[in-house]
Order: structure tokens, then C-alpha cells, then sequence
């Protein structure tokens, strides 16, 4: 079996020391996978997604990308290790244009590669080059989670985290992201997703793992979690699945 | 020997002074978390009430009304209480430091008025002949510094009482709540900037009593008596003492104001008369960086935050 | 009516726009009202001088430029005092600011930036006295410019300095790449962690651009009044006025409250005399933060 490109060990992370929100928690994430992180509100996925991402602190744990160590990597190295994070709520600068939004991401690129980058993202999200000059501000919410995709894909990531990006879109919407996201993964970037919406995640993830209470109460094919009745119930507030053998 | 008695009477007078001074901003930062830089511009306004209300009536300036000292005292914490509450009820709903740099504003405001408004304010040469508490024992010096010193002890002793109860009050319970946790203070909504402008009002009120009783004390007062030297060593002295405790307000202006006066009388005696200016600045250069060394190193002060009203948020 | 006072208000103006522009930058990229920033101006002015002489001392002469009062030797001397108080603030930073920054309360840093106005201050008075000094004691013949404005070869020069300057830190804060990070943290320091941003670096901009810029202020007050270890603490509420008109974090809205306070107070002069000139920055303050308390360009209070 290949080498997992994300590795988390045992990752225990709050906001205040003595109180873990995430209490030792595992995954393994291989390169070419979507992963989703599912459980009830307050279960921690949040958190645990923030800590890998280097926002929340660590208490015990390591993080691996691509074999080498990140745990103590400060958030703003990660972008350059190839670690990509679009957070929930405020994930683009409203106040700076499409297009300085994207040139902020690229700056940490060489100088030669950026424009190209930009265009390439700008080709991709053909909604965002149309008003490229526009304070982000003023995107919609679908076009606001778009906008905070494609930056974080400019800096060329091999994983990309997204934090609950459904939340707060219509089921249109939500349907548009996450065929963008299909989509990113034929490229060749890995997805760890942190998602409420259980079902929409489901069918879109290969695997699934289910927090509560900052530890993991489950972990498996999507396919084979979308049809237990019983963590449909427990975890995921869905209802037991119609059709299910 | 009775000239010993005679100063340290004199001393403890002036440095309870700043205590009561102290005491005021306790309330407003201490419990509150309110940031006041215009600290002497209160206190101006408290000295300059009082006087104009109790000097006898002066040729050229407005006022010296000759009403009794008591009443100054009473008269002087309600003025410069109104004029915070004013400002509180423009700035409180707003970011935290433009209380800061609003009330730094006041300060200039009101020495510029005292500087140059002086029909009011007697300009620059101040107003004299500010009626003393005890006056006729002025020529017994050592009597008259006692006597004084029972009254603004005692004052200062009600004072300090006042507080302590206000504190275990469920008043100074919501300011706690509303300095230590922002959602508490949110929850509150409009609420919690009212308790706002009352503690800012409170606290500058009784700066104001401060300068007034400093006003009657000395019985002369100026400008340059109320510049931002000032607001600043009471900033040291509370946080020297333990800022959110009323023990610390009153023991930081003792030592604080005793540190200044042996440094101050150590370079009138050893510096030559020409570099005089320049160790009076050296003098504020070791305040300020022992303030700022202490915010680093030991934030809490000497006594630091009282434990009845912690133990209390804890729970 | 003598329109005189325009021309002065926008010599005070400009210069209180550049301080203005440090203090805007601090207060919105470090969140806190930094109440030492006046003494960069002050710390600026009098590096200027003494490098000044010391060029003087070194090559001999003071020669003069053209019409004006000074020379390269005091152009070459601002240049690096401008680099020496961006490392007053960094090492001010490293002691103090940095410290109290891990504890999250900005309250705190006001608090501490207070102390260390006090001491940076008075150790310009210690060091030089309150007496004021003078880059030039000569007589400067004003040019008339029609309508009955007067401006001296030296007012025109750092009128034109400004724009340029201006001009500069507005293309430098929207094109450069240190610029678009800094109003990034300047709007979300968290989002722009993740995007890749040195949030450390960026701080350290910050405190060169607003000192260099508080040296170049304090320079200009310098050379067209005097140098006293005061210079910048009394200039302090029109800079604070200045930024918070202009709205937090707008470099152009810092330099345009810097113009309007500047000759809002030569205005005030003329109608009320020199006395009250101090209050007029206060007057504007509590106007804008009742009818407008984001100002001009802001975007939040």
C-alpha cells in the first residue's frame, strides 16, 4: 500500500490548553481521494480541520503531508507546502477586487508563474473573469465560495481542505460547487471536506470519517456509510435510507 | 522633628489626593476596561469647578462666587461628571480606543480653555486664593497638614469603602461581565454601554473630587498643573498598585508619588541648577519604561486583581 | 479676504496627512491606537539633524539648493533618518509590542504605546533640551502665487514631495505585492494566513512605511517651523483626528483628513485666533464620530 499524502496521527487541538475540542483523532488521506468529515454540530470538525491547517493549536498529534512533518508549520508556510484551506465563513477579502484576491494568493508563486495561474483560474470559473474588477463583497454566495476555491487552488495545491463550503448555499448551488469540485479532482488534487450536508458529501466522497465528541465514531466508504441505517440516524440526521438492501 | 511631621503630613495629603484620583480611574479601567487618557483633563475640570465656585469674587474673571468649600467639593465631581458622560454617550459605542484618543482630545480641549480662556480661568498664572480647609491654622503648619490630613483620609476612607461595596454590588458584577466576556457584554446590547458611561461618569466624577480637594489643598491652581505628565503617572500608579483593586489604586499612589518625590528632591539636591530640566526628563523617561515593563513582565501589579470578585467570574 | 490661510493650511495639512498614514496603517493592520507614533516624527526630525550636521561636519559646507533653505546634505540625512525611525519602531515592536500582541488585548498596547510616548519623548529632552532648533535660521523671500497667496521656495518643495509621496505609498499599497498583503491583514489577518501570507512581515512594513513616513512629517514641520521634543506629541490628535476622518485603513482618506484638519485649523485661526488652533482637530474628531464614524473611505467603524 502506497504512502498516505496526508498522515494525521492522533491529533488532539483547542483554543485554550486543558480543553480539547479534537481528542485524538486519525486519518489517512491517499493522493487522488475526497474525503469527507461528517458528525453532529459540536463535534469537532471544525477545529480539526482549522488545527491541520495551522489556525487552532495543536496538543498532541502529528500532521504529515508527503511523508515530511507540517505539525508545527505555521498556517501561512502550509499555502507553500502545497496545503490548501478555504474556510467557512470570511473566506475572501471583500474588500479588494476578484482580481486582487487571486494576485494575493499568487504572490507566493515565482514572479514568472503568476499570471498565468491567475488566468488559468480565471478560465475555470469563467463567472469570476467576467467581473474580474468587482470587490469580492459584492459576489453572491455561490460566487463568494467559488472565489475562495480558485484562490486557494492558485497556489497549486496537491490537498485542498474545505471547511463546510455548502453551508448557507441553495441545493442548486451547492450541486454547482460540488461538480466544481469533481471537477478538481480530476486534476489531480486530493479533497478533504468538512460537510453538514451529509447527503450531498456522501455522494460525492470516496470515504467518510464521523466525529462526535472530538473523537472518531466512524470511518468508511461513503458508499457503505450512506447506508447504515443506524449512523444515518445516530450521526447524520438523515433518514434511514429508502431502497437500502 | 516636627518639621518631619509637618512634611509627611503634607506628603500623605498630596499622595491621597492622587489616590482618590486613582480610585477613579480604578473604576473606570479596573472594573471596566475603560481607557481614559484625558485623566488630568477630569481632574482640571474638578479643580477649576471648585475654585471658581468658592474663591472670592475676582476683578476681571468671571465668578469667585464664595460658597463654602464643602460645597465646592460637592459641586466639582457632578461637573466633571456630566462632561464624561457626555463624551462616554458619543464614544462608548464605539471602538475601544477612541474613548481612548477622544478623551486624550478633552485633555488639550480643556488646557486650552484653562490656558486661554481667562475670564474663566484665570490663563496662564491660574487662579489663587482658593479658600483651604482649616485656613486658620495656616500658621501652625504642623497642626494644619494633620488636620488635613484626617479630612482627605477620611474622605478617602469613605471613599474606598463606597467602591468596595459598589464592587460586590451586582453594578460592579455587570461591569466585570461586561469587561471580561464579550458575549455577555453583547447580550447586553444597549444595556451594557449604559453601564458603560455610568462607570466612565463614576470614575471621572471622583477624579474630579480629586483635583478639587488638591485645588483647596494647595490653594492655588494652573494649566501646567494638568498635562498628560499627570494623566500618566496615575496610569503608573494604579498599575504599579493592581489595576481592578481598590487596596492597590491607594498603595500604588503612595509609593508612586513617594518614588517621584525623594527622586524629584534627590535631583534638586545633587544635580546642578543647569541640567535640572533634563533629569526632570530622565525622571519621566524611568516611569514610562517602567509602565510599559510592567505591563510586559507583571501585568497584574503589586496586589494584583481582587480574588472575591475573580472566584465569582469563575464559577 | 486674505487667502493666505489656505496655503498654510495645506502645508499643515500635507504633513499631517503623511504622519496620519503610519497611524492609519497601525491602527487597521495592527489593530491598536498607537499613541507613540507622534514621537517618530519628533525621533525623525532630530536623527535629520544631527545626521545633517554630521554630513556638514564630514564634506564641509552646507550647500543650498536653488531657492531653497537646505541642501542635499539635509535630503541625504532625511533618506536615512527615515530608515533609522523605521528601526526605533521595529525595535519598539520587538520589546514591547510584540510581546503584548500573544495576549490579544488591544486596549493593552494603547495603553503601553502611551508609556512609551512618554519615555521616547521626554528622552529627546533629555538629550537636546525643550529648546527648539532650527535646520536654517534664514529668511526665506514667499513667492507670489496670485490671489494673494505667498508660499516660500521650501513650502512649494515639500508640497511637491508630498504628492510624490503619496502618489507612491497609493501605487505602492494597490500593485506591489507587500502592499495587497498588507490590506489583507489590514481586512482579515486569519484569511490571509491561510492565503500564504507572512503576517510577521507584513507587520515589520508596516512600522518602516509609518515611521519612515512620520520622519519624512516631522522633517517637513522641521524645517518650516522648528524641532522641539514635543513636535510630535503635540501633533498627535490632528494625526488621530486625521486617519479617523479619512476612515481606518485609506492611505488617500488619511492624506485627505490631513489636508481638511490642516486648513480647517488655519481657517479656525483667522476667525478665532491662534489660541484655540489645537481644538479644532478635537471639534472635527467628535463630529466625525457622531455624524460618520467610519469616515470618509471607511468601511467600519
Amino acid at each position: 500500500m502506497s504512502e498516505p499524502l496526508l498522515a494525521i496521527e492522533g491529533l488532539a487541538a483547542g483554543y485554550e490548553p486543558g480543553a480539547a475540542i479534537v481528542r485524538g483523532v486519525s486519518l489517512a488521506v491517499k493522493a487522488g481521494e475526497i474525503v469527507t468529515i461528517l458528525g453532529p454540530n459540536g463535534a469537532g470538525k471544525s477545529t480539526f480541520i482549522k488545527a491541520i491547517a495551522g489556525l487552532v493549536p495543536k496538543f498532541a498529534g502529528t500532521v504529515k503531508l508527503g511523508g515530511s512533518d507540517i505539525t508545527r508549520m505555521p498556517a501561512h508556510l502550509l499555502a507553500r507546502q502545497g496545503l490548501g484551506f478555504v474556510p467557512q465563513t470570511e473566506n475572501v477579502f471583500t474588500l479588494m477586487s476578484i482580481a486582487d484576491n487571486l494576485r494575493l494568493a499568487a504572490d507566493i508563486l515565482p514572479k514568472p508563474e503568476r499570471a498565468a495561474k491567475i488566468e488559468e483560474m480565471l478560465k475555470l470559473f469563467p463567472d469570476l473573469d467576467r467581473q474580474r474588477s468587482l470587490a469580492a463583497g459584492r459576489l453572491s454566495g455561490g460566487q463568494r465560495q467559488m472565489l475562495a476555491v480558485a484562490r486557494a487552488l492558485i497556489a497549486g495545491p496537491r490537498i485542498l481542505m474545505l471547511d463546510e463550503a455548502s453551508a448557507g448555499l441553495s441545493p442548486k448551488l451547492v450541486g454547482q460547487v460540488f461538480a466544481k469540485l469533481a471537477d478538481i479532482r480530476k486534476r489531480g488534487i486530493t479533497i478533504v471536506m468538512v460537510e453538514q450536508n451529509a447527503k450531498a458529501a456522501l455522494a460525492l466522497a470516496d470515504r467518510a470519517i464521523i466525529l462526535a465528541e472530538g473523537r472518531t465514531a466512524h470511518e468508511g466508504r461513503s458508499a457503505d456509510i450512506a447506508s447504515d441505517p443506524q449512523i444515518r440516524q445516530l450521526y447524520l440526521g438523515l433518514a434511514p435510507a429508502r431502497g437500502a438492501a | 522633628m516636627l518639621d518631619i511631621l509637618a512634611y509627611a503630613a503634607f506628603f500623605l495629603v498630596t499622595a491621597l489626593t492622587y489616590g482618590i484620583i486613582c480610585l477613579g480611574l480604578n473604576v473606570q479601567w479596573g472594573q471596566t476596561g475603560l481607557f481614559n487618557v484625558g485623566v488630568a483633563g477630569f481632574v482640571a475640570i474638578g479643580a477649576y469647578t471648585s475654585a471658581l465656585l468658592t474663591t472670592p469674587d475676582a476683578a476681571g474673571r468671571f465668578g469667585g462666587f464664595g460658597l463654602p468649600v464643602w460645597l465646592g467639593w460637592i459641586a466639582a465631581p457632578l461637573v466633571a461628571g456630566a462632561a464624561a458622560a457626555l463624551i462616554g454617550a458619543i464614544t462608548l459605542r464605539l471602538r475601544a480606543d477612541y474613548l481612548a484618543i477622544t478623551t486624550f482630545g478633552i485633555a488639550i480641549a480643556i488646557q486650552l480653555v484653562a490656558l486661554n480662556a481667562e475670564t474663566l480661568t484665570g490663563g496662564p498664572f491660574g487662579i489663587g486664593f482658593i479658600p483651604r480647609a482649616f485656613a486658620g491654622l495656616e500658621d501652625q503648619p504642623v497642626i494644619f497638614n494633620l488636620a488635613n490630613l484626617l479630612l482627605v483620609g477620611l474622605v478617602t476612607a469613605l471613599l474606598y469603602y463606597g467602591l468596595e461595596r459598589l464592587t460586590r454590588s451586582p453594578w460592579g458584577r455587570v461591569l466585570r461581565a461586561i469587561r471580561e466576556d464579550e458575549t455577555a457584554a453583547q447580550s447586553l446590547g444597549k444595556n451594557a454601554n449604559l453601564f458603560r458611561i455610568q462607570a466612565f461618569a463614576l470614575g471621572s466624577a471622583i477624579m474630579g473630587l480629586g483635583g478639587a480637594i488638591g485645588a483647596h489643598f494647595i490653594g492655588f491652581i494652573a494649566p501646567e498643573n494638568y498635562v498628560s505628565a499627570m494623566t500618566f503617572q496615575v496610569w503608573a500608579m494604579l498599575i504599579i498598585g493592581g489595576s481592578g483593586n481598590n487596596k492597590g489604586a491607594l498603595l500604588g499612589a503612595v509609593l508612586v508619588w513617594g518614588l517621584w518625590s525623594a527622586s524629584g528632591a534627590l535631583l534638586a539636591a545633587f544635580v546642578p541648577a543647569e541640567y535640572q530640566a533634563r533629569a526632570a526628563a530622565l525622571q519621566i523617561v524611568f516611569i514610562g519604561v517602567a509602565l510599559a515593563a510592567l505591563l510586559v513582565f507583571r501585568p497584574r501589579g503589586l496586589l494584583g486583581e481582587e480574588k472575591i470578585v475573580s472566584r465569582f467570574l469563575k464559577d | 479676504m486674505n487667502l493666505q490661510f489656505i496655503a498654510d493650511g495645506l502645508i499643515m495639512g500635507a504633513l499631517i496627512g503623511l504622519g496620519a498614514i503610519g497611524v492609519t496603517l497601525t491602527y487597521s493592520i495592527l489593530r491598536f491606537a498607537n499613541f507613540a507614533h507622534g514621537e517618530f516624527l519628533a525621533w525623525g526630525t532630530y536623527f535629520t539633524l544631527l545626521l545633517t550636521a554630521a554630513i556638514g561636519a564630514l564634506v564641509g559646507g552646507s550647500g543650498t539648493l536653488g531657492a531653497l533653505s537646505f541642501g542635499w546634505p539635509v535630503i541625504l540625512a532625511g533618506v536615512i533618518a527615515a530608515l533609522l525611525t523605521g528601526l526605533v519602531a521595529l525595535a519598539l515592536d520587538r520589546i514591547l509590542f510584540a510581546r503584548l500582541r500573544q495576549r490579544g488585548n488591544a486596549i493593552v498596547m494603547v495603553m503601553a504605546s502611551f508609556g512609551a510616548s512618554m519615555a521616547l519623548r521626554s528622552l529627546l529632552e533629555f538629550l537636546f533640551t525643550s529648546e527648539p532648533k532650527y535646520f536654517s535660521r534664514d529668511i526665506q523671500i514667499a513667492l507670489p502665487l496670485g490671489l494673494g497667496i505667498r508660499l516660500t521656495p521650501d513650502q512649494l518643495f515639500l508640497l511637491l514631495l508630498t504628492v510624490i509621496l503619496v502618489v507612491a505609498m497609493e501605487r505602492f499599497m494597490t500593485k506591489s505585492p507587500i502592499g495587497r498583503a498588507m490590506r489583507a491583514v489590514s481586512e482579515n489577518p486569519v484569511l490571509a494566513r491561510v492565503a500564504g501570507v507572512d503576517v510577521d512581515r507584513v507587520i515589520r512594513a508596516t512600522w518602516m512605511i509609518g515611521a519612515a513616513l512620520a520622519c519624512a512629517a516631522g522633517v517637513m514641520l522641521g524645517i518650516t517651523v522648528q524641532v522641539r521634543p514635543f513636535m510630535g506629541f503635540d501633533l498627535l490628535l490632528p494625526l488621530f483626528a486625521a486617519a479617523i476622518l479619512g476612515g481606518i485603513g485609506s492611505v488617500p482618506g488619511a492624506v485627505l483628513g490631513g489636508l481638511i484638519v490642516g486648513i480647517a485649523e488655519a481657517a479656525a485661526v483667522q476667525v478665532v485666533g491662534a489660541d484655540y488652533r489645537a481644538a479644532i482637530a478635537f471639534l472635527i474628531l467628535i463630529a466625525v464620530l457622531l455624524i460618520r464614524p467610519a469616515g470618509i473611505f471607511g468601511v467600519r467603524e
